[in-house]
């Protein structure tokens, strides 16, 4: 145990010799080399470029909505945002532009100067111009006419026959494409008969129309019923050809 | 062959037995040969009282007296001979001399051929300060001893109208007397449409024609007139932006009142007897039903659920308790009869298309025009039919006059009024009345008017 003990107490010895050496000595051979004038807090050759990202959100408003724009920049002293001047070096913003703008960002630093841009779209409204707008949206009286047609009814009924129900399919399709349209569909009757009872079998016609235009799509909130009967006639003469024109669901334009 | 239907209401059976009316059998032989059928109806012919109607004495020489007189007198023969009870003895047989009270009549004389009167009106008629005074008798000619039945005396402005009116009270009170205790007709109005250019709008005139005048003024396309039993008010059905709803005129306020609107088409309301209730044809749920509502339209029910026109109710007067009406449901329109909540449907018409039902005041009978061949160059046209409810008899009662629709018992049951164009076309559509057996028919209107409604009273 004892003979341990000395020898660990050698080697203590040993390593303080050593170090104290190396203090007194190493120190001097290195200051020696070294240039003052290249000494300085931010030596000009080493200096990076500054850095500069902006970003709006959202990128598209609608006029008067606002939009936040969110820049960051790094290693620059200065930093302007065109139409706004100069701003913090990182820092966020609500703008509300009138029209459409780009935000050009200038970063500048010792390294240099660096930008940024970000366009931000403004949506403005066009001012409508009345006539041709609810044209186009309602259609015209005769594209309204050529296809959405009148149909017709056997003598006392009510069922729709097959050559309603392709007027029914078109007509749907072009109600469809039109969603502005509004529809009155009137029912009317032949001029025999009794008139009480022809107002509701007029009823009965108008009624089939709508629900098969309801059925192809349309809808129900965009049709209304009235029921004529035998009052208002087309066509006045005793013949079935007139008879028929009277037997019909006929579709106008609800205004 | 023949069978007889014991179709006798209490009152003619009264009358029958007090003055020998009633009890002529209508004959009806229907183009099937062998099935003859057989109504007797309010109406009758034949055994009728024989009555003398003398043309009034002159009560005062006022310049006015003689034209009104004139109105007075032949209004009341009119009503007299209209009444459908009376054997009217022509005046040219009457005895020369015009007595003006009690006093001045000689009963043998009118008693005697060639007048034979077995009844005698008389009276006389006499313009004052303005106003007119009437005193109007009924004499027995066959109680020689007690003649006097009836003496009425009447006190009114004097106008033309007022003399037409005088004359109706008192034919009234003689159509009372002879009648068997039914009341008469002379005072009761007519509702109807008038079509004025493309507008209908709702006029009323007297039973006989006369004072044809406008109730409603709202330039549209306004029908089915039907007056309630009290005569305060009018319901009908009129086209307006939401297409046809019922609306409500007040006679006594003289403008239209409130009825709740509805969706859909409404139209042909119908007055229950109790004078709450309307009845009428709804297509608030889509399809036209028969609703009920009270007079305000407020409180509706839904009465009928079949797909397919429900239209035209009628209530029965007498009881209230059953709706007569007419329903495609079928097909082609036929007449119906059900209770008020609707149940025990039975349909009365057995093909053809028939429309336009209305109830006898009665509870026995159902007028309603009928095309009992419809259809494309069918043989027959629209006439007017009379159905006994318990037998489904039927009797024709119109014949190749043209169309004919819209039947209306009068209150007393002897008359039906319709609406008759007799080449068809809708605009030269009159109004016509008839003895509910279908004879004396005589026209009321010119053309241009249509759907007939007689007041309850």
């Amino acid at each position: 145990m004892s003979a341990v003990q000395v020898q660990l107490r050698k080697s203590l010895v040993l390593v303080a010799t050593f170090v104290t050496l190396a203090a007194v000595t190493g120190c001097h051979k290195k200051a020696s080399g070294v240039n003052p004038s290249t000494l300085g807090p931010a030596p000009a050759e080493a200096a990076p470029a500054p850095t500069a990202t902006i970003t709006a959100d959202p990128l598209a408003i609608d006029l008067g909505q606002s939009v936040v724009l969110n820049w960051r920049s790094q290693n620059a002293t200065s930093v302007t945002i065109d139409g706004i001047g100069p701003v913090n070096l990182n820092g966020t913003q609500t703008v509300s532009p009138s029209n459409s703008t780009e935000f050009h960002m200038t970063a500048k630093g010792d390294g240099g100067t660096t930008e940024a841009t970000v366009r931000v779209t403004v949506r403005v409204p066009v001012t409508p111009t009345a006539p041709p707008a609810n044209t186009a949206d309602m259609g015209s009286e005769a594209a309204f006419h050529q296809n959405v047609q009148d149909i017709f009814f056997d003598y006392d009924s009510f069922d729709l026959r097959p050559d309603a129900s392709t007027s029914i399919t078109q007509a749907a399709s072009y109600l469809n494409a039109h969603p502005a349209i509004k529809v009155v569909i009137g029912g009317y009757c032949d001029d025999r008969g009794s008139a009480e009872y022809n107002l509701a079998l007029g009823e009965n016609r108008a009624n089939a129309a709508r629900t098969a235009l309801t059925s192809a799509g349309v809808a129900a909130n965009r049709l209304r019923v009235i029921s004529y009967g035998k009052e208002k006639q087309f066509c006045t003469e005793e013949t079935e050809s007139c008879w028929q024109q009277n037997r019909r669901a006929q579709f106008s334009l609800d205004r | 062959m023949n069978r007889m239907l014991s179709a006798k209401r209490l009152s003619s059976i009264r009358h029958a037995q007090f003055y020998c009316l009633g009890a002529l059998l209508l004959l009806f032989t229907a183009p099937f040969a062998l099935r003859a059928q057989v109504i007797q109806t309010e109406t009758s012919k034949g055994a009728t009282v024989r009555i003398a109607v003398a043309d009034f004495k002159p009560g005062s020489s006022d310049p006015q007296t003689g034209t009104l007189k004139t109105t007075f007198d032949s209004t009341l023969f009119a009503d007299l001979a209209n009444a459908g009870i009376f054997d009217i003895v022509s005046k040219s047989l009457l005895p020369q001399s015009i007595p003006g009270s009690p006093a001045e009549i000689n009963i043998q004389q009118w008693a005697a051929p060639p007048a034979a009167a077995a009844m005698v009106a008389f009276g006389s008629f006499g313009v004052e300060g303005g106003r007119i005074t009437c005193n109007g008798f009924l004499f027995d000619a066959k109680n020689q001893q007690y003649p006097q039945v009836l003496a009425k005396q009447y006190n009114e402005e004097a106008s033309d109208d007022s003399a037409r009116q005088i004359a109706h009270r008192f034919a009234d009170e003689i159509i009372f007397r002879l009648s068997g205790g039914t009341p008469g007709i002379a005072e009761s109005k007519i509702f109807y449409v008038k079509v004025t250019g493309a507008d209908k709008d709702i006029w009323e005139m007297d039973y006989d024609g006369a004072n044809q005048h406008a109730i409603t003024h709202l330039g549209t396309v306004s029908l089915s007139p039907r007056v309630s039993p009290d005569n305060s008010r009018i319901a009908f059905s009129s086209l307006g932006r939401e297409g046809f709803q019922i609306r409500m005129y007040s006679l006594l306020l003289g403008r239209m009142v409130t009825f709740s609107g509805a969706g859909g088409t409404n139209l042909s309301p119908a007055w229950a007897p109790n004078g709450k209730d309307i009845a009428y044809s709804s297509s608030r749920s889509g399809d036209p039903e028969i609703w009920i509502s009270d007079a305000n339209g407020s409180l509706a029910r839904r009465i009928t659920t079949f797909r397919g026109p429900d239209v035209s109710p009628a209530f029965n007067p007498r009881t209230g308790a059953q709706i007569a009406w007419i329903s495609g449901r079928t097909g082609l329109p036929q007449l119906y009869i059900m209770d008020t909540d609707g149940s025990a449907v039975q349909r009365m018409t057995d093909g053809g298309y028939a429309t336009s039902v209305s109830w006898s005041p009665n509870g026995q009978f159902l007028a309603f025009a009928w095309d009992r061949k419809y259809g494309p160059g069918a043989p027959g046209g629209q006439d007017i039919y009379v159905m006994e409810i318990a037998t489904k008899k039927w009797i024709q009662l119109t014949h190749d006059g043209g169309r004919c629709d819209f039947p209306s018992w009068s209150p007393d049951g002897r008359h039906i009024v319709y609406a008759n164009t007799a080449d068809g076309k809708a605009s030269h559509m009159k109004i016509m009345t008839m003895l509910a057996d279908g004879t004396d028919k005589r026209a009321l209107t010119g053309p241009g008017a249509d759907m007939p409604n007689w007041s309850w009273k």
